[in-house]
């Protein structure tokens, strides 16, 4: 076939994309080498309309040893230990096929992970569904999390934490974020880097078929009427081949055989093959025949754009290639030499004896498209001002059960009881926590994860929203007594060529970049989902944020239950009434519009600094930071947690008892403490000007709220577990 | 003591099994499932996970593998095997023990701690253990245990039943089974109670931080016994 521009605008190349091509090649492309331009041109791999932005991310520190640009990020925990780790996006396969969707998802991000040498130990997921009331949710979220189960679970692999939100502007495009963290010793970490001449590739794992093809660029355009028929692009996976690859690669990794190491994933051969020989500044040359195919008479086009999973490709130091199939050959996989690195520094492609490709390696990398896009700033909402009537009208207990069991706040155990995460026993936090909390196996060390995002903050000012996302991250992690190291960030938005979705990705990016650099929390790795899109409906701006932090022993991790009755408990960050764009704003008043609460990063660095040297010092029972829902709903949950009850004082501040209790000020968690250690507690506190107040007593069985209010613990958990399993067995 | 842990391609609990094994003083030898000999060992553990993808049916391939006819043969002339959760579904292929799994009554994997109540002491596992209540921890697909009538009533007769799901006090009401399983069987035995199959595992109960402690208490029983 002929390649001609229409056909470069069917694989998703705009007129001048093709063009560029053309100048570059300095002629006109053949098929395959379209289907190799497009694939690493596209928005998922070039990070063409991002990749401006992002460098404003900071991303290094002291204990980062890895930042983007590789297959993860890496980071020290010290005693020689690492810690790999990264999120990734599969939102538009798994709105097309949710349980392959996910599960591949789980899949891709777990390869990221030991591609560099460290074995999974943790799994988190960031997921995203439309309104509970559209048709689609239920078999979506059913879809989504039986596939990360089932992948995760096959892997044996424990998923710690999570998150979960419904909101109608996914309806259309859901949002399914994964997340994987790997443990390596700091001197065997692979990287993706070729080097050297004639090395052999090799092709390992499971064989190449016709499925996913331009997966990559499905996920790089919106959705429209016809998504049905893009089943076909969408993944099939298969955990127990990966967790063969899993051990077979970690026993290759073992020796010294292995130069450089990527996985097939995006772009599958074409983005592998391509960054490798990229990286190092060499050029590399595929024999398509030897690579282990599926199906019969598959095509250069085919094989070089599969996106089969469970696939690696490895450079090996020459004259390794018996010793490394003899492992392949134990774990029952592929295993076959399909190249060499080569001094062109071209990619050339060989198939039944004939060249059928030769592209300059940097035409496809260096010389990608870059768009400096046009985008609109957002301006700060208006305040709102609430009568004092509208709160004095509501009946405390009436809201608290409204709040607790929307679908935002309720418990999650339906779908994380679902999901393995004791495996490997080293689990000493489960789900429903503020973080997940993982021993490093055989040490005293251990460490937390968390994933979060604020897609309603986001929406209503982007910057304060991609500040908050950071900010919670961190309080999550100091929550359980964790030292908060670094973040990966997964950012989904609509299209870039809108300026209003364009705005909300700068405006995002820069609030996280602002945070991250003020709270030394630096960015090591991420990825970007643009066109979550259907027609012209963007989804609301959802950076999610992935944060890992460590505790340098375990037994001093927090958890967030009530621990003793007669214990004191303290807020710590002062309480001023945020109303706008709280829960309580968006679900009791119907009041969607507003300012998020505003982020005070001193305040929030004091704040957590703070609250980790009380935990160090041992005089904290229990914490939990609070956020959505408020102070009550922290509380709430806690009491629940710890199946305890709480005497809540009337506070002294002059906000009404609603804004109190429901108000989303940022920057403040909940702690509990023995009576005998609050001198100290806050002499502390004063001493590092934390603004902090007594919430109240611990007791039996019941919450009383200024003296008038009650509400028993049966009560509470009746309204916070029941809303998810009832949604999903109707 | 000697033990010895299968690993076929798919086990993910066998680490854990030997971590624990030799947290409470085994000496334990991790096996290939390729391997035709069994090393010298007192106790043999098929791990939980999922041989061979549970493609199939759930165990069905790893009950082929190469070191399985050694187990056979070594369960049948007395030794003490024991399947939990994967090892439980090869077991049941083997037909070392009776009966088969079946996917949950819910169609759902569960992963939580659940209470199982020891039936029958009279046996290496459980002798001398001083309580008859146990928090275990399950996470399976497929535990939800079934046989025939003939084969139940056999099982009752000879004392085959090792566990039942049940409440913190020992209750074995249906409202406390997880997966649909048969009488709320959690495990069982062959009829010399030589092989013990079970979908509880125990392995994830040995430390104060993880979910529980009671697996610690089965495993130094276990050694006592066998001492």
């Amino acid at each position: 076939m002929e390649v001609n521009e229409q056909i470069a605008i069917d694989h998703g190349l705009k007129k001048d994309e093709y063009k560029k091509i053309c100048d570059l090649l300095k002629r006109t492309p053949n098929l395959t080498e379209l289907g190799i331009f497009s694939a690493m041109w596209n928005e998922h791999c070039s990070y063409k309309s991002s990749r401006l932005h992002l460098k404003e991310l900071p991303t290094k520190g002291k204990k980062v040893i890895q930042g983007p640009g590789e297959n993860a990020g890496v980071i020290d925990i010290e005693d020689g230990d690492a810690i790999v780790f990264k999120i990734e996006s599969h939102n538009h396969p798994s709105f097309i096929e949710p349980y392959q969707g996910a599960a591949t998802g789980v899949g891709g991000i777990m390869r990221d992970v030991f591609t560099m040498g460290a074995r999974p130990i943790a799994n988190l997921n960031s997921i995203h569904f439309g309104s509970p009331q559209h048709k689609k949710t239920k078999n979506l979220l059913r879809g989504v999390v039986h596939g990360i189960g089932g992948y995760g679970n096959c892997m044996g692999v424990p998923t710690i934490a999570g998150q979960t939100s419904f909101d109608s502007s996914y309806n259309g495009n859901i949002l399914v974020n994964a997340m994987t963290l790997g443990l390596v010793k700091k001197d065997k970490i692979f990287y993706s880097k070729a080097a050297g001449l004639n090395k052999p590739v090799i092709y390992v794992g499971s064989k190449t078929g016709r499925d996913g093809i331009h997966g990559a660029s499905m996920a790089s355009a919106s959705f429209d009427e016809k998504i049905e028929e893009k089943k076909p692009t969408v993944q099939v996976g298969d955990p127990f081949t990966e967790k063969l690859l899993l051990e077979a690669c970690l026993e290759l990794m073992a020796g010294d055989s292995i130069i450089a190491i990527q996985d097939m994933g995006a772009a599958g051969l074409t983005s592998s093959s391509i960054e490798m020989a990229s990286k190092g500044n060499l050029g590399i040359e595929l024999n398509l025949d030897k690579v282990p195919c599926r199906e019969t008479k598959m095509t250069p086009y085919e094989i070089m754009l599969s996106e089969s999973q469970e696939r690696m490709l490895i450079v090996l130091e020459n004259g390794k290639e018996n010793l490394a199939k003899k492992i392949f050959d134990k774990w029952n996989l592929d295993f076959a030499v399909i190249g060499k690195t080569t001094n062109t520094k071209n990619i050339e492609l060989f198939f039944d004896k004939k060249q059928v490709a030769k592209i300059p390696v940097n035409t496809l990398v260096e010389n990608s498209p870059m768009y400096d896009r046009k985008w609109k700033k957002s301006k700060l909402p208006k305040k709102n001002k609430f009568e004092k009537e509208v709160f004095s009208n509501l009946k405390i207990k009436d809201v608290l059960q409204k709040v607790l069991s929307n679908q935002n706040i309720c418990s999650k155990e339906w779908i994380w009881q679902q999901y393995d995460h004791t495996v490997m026993g080293d689990t000493i936090q489960k789900p429903g926590g503020d973080s997940g909390v993982v021993r490093v196996h055989g040490t005293e060390k251990a460490v937390a994860a968390t994933v979060d995002s604020s897609a309603v903050y986001c929406w209503a000012h982007p910057l304060t929203g991609g500040k908050q996302v950071v900010a919670e991250s961190w309080r999550n992690l100091i929550s359980v007594g964790a030292t908060p190291i670094a973040i990966t960030n997964c950012l989904n938005f609509g299209s870039p060529e809108n300026e209003d979705n364009m705005g909300e990705f700068v405006e995002c990016v820069r609030g996280i970049g602002e945070a991250s650099k003020y709270l030394e929390f630096p960015v090591v790795s991420g990825n970007v989902s643009f066109y979550n899109q259907t027609k012209e409906v963007g989804i609301k701006p959802t950076p999610s944020i992935g944060g890992v932090g460590l505790i340098k022993n375990y037994k001093n991790m927090i958890t967030m239950d009530f621990k003793e009755i007669n214990n004191l408990v303290l807020i710590i960050g002062k309480t001023e009434g945020h109303i706008d764009q709280s829960l309580f704003a968006r679900t009791i008043l119907d009041e969607k519009n507003g300012p998020p609460p505003e982020i005070n990063l001193f305040n929030e660095k004091n704040n957590g600094q703070s609250l980790l040297s009380l935990i160090e010092k041992d005089y904290i029972k229990s914490a939990h930071d609070i956020s959505l829902g408020g102070l009550i709903t922290a509380v709430s949950k806690m009491c629940i947690k710890g199946n305890k009850g709480i005497k809540i004082k009337r506070s002294k501040s002059l906000i009404s008892e609603i804004e109190y209790l429901f108000s989303e000020d940022q920057g403040r968690y909940i702690i509990e403490i023995d009576p005998k250690n609050l001198k100290e507690v806050i002499k502390i506190l004063n001493k590092n000007s934390v603004h902090h107040e007594e919430l109240g007593i611990i007791i039996e069985k019941e919450m009383i709220i200024n003296e008038k209010t009650k509400v028993t613990i049966d009560e509470l958990k009746s309204y916070n577990t029941n809303w998810l399993t009832n949604f999903m067995s109707t | 003591m000697k033990s010895s842990v299968i690993t076929f391609p798919g086990s993910n609990c066998d680490r854990d099994m030997d971590v624990a094994l030799k947290k409470f003083g085994f000496k334990n030898k991790m096996v290939w499932h390729d391997d035709n000999e069994l090393p010298k060992s007192d106790l043999v553990v098929l791990p939980g996970g999922f041989s061979y993808g549970d493609y199939l049916r759930c165990g069905s391939m790893a009950a082929k593998s190469k070191i399985m006819q050694s187990i056979i043969n070594f369960a049948k002339s007395g030794g003490l095997v024991m399947g939990i959760c994967n090892g439980f579904q090869i077991l049941v292929e083997t037909g070392l023990v009776p009966g088969v799994l079946l996917r949950n009554k819910y169609l759902e994997f569960i992963c939580k701690n659940v209470f199982v109540k020891i039936d029958n002491k009279d046996n290496q596992y459980f002798k001398n253990l001083d309580k008859d209540v146990f928090e275990f921890h399950i996470a399976h697909n497929e535990g939800n245990y079934f046989c025939t009538n003939d084969q139940l009533k056999e099982i009752q007769d000879n004392n085959q039943v090792a566990i039942y799901y049940c409440n913190g006090d020992g209750n074995t009401d249906e409202k406390y089974n997880p997966n649909g399983s048969l009488n709320n069987i959690a495990g069982i035995f062959n009829k010399k109670k030589n092989v013990l199959g079970m979908m509880p595992h125990p392995e994830r109960m040995i430390d104060k931080s993880l979910s529980g402690e009671d697996g610690s208490f089965f495993f130094k029983n276990l050694l006592n016994n066998i001492k």
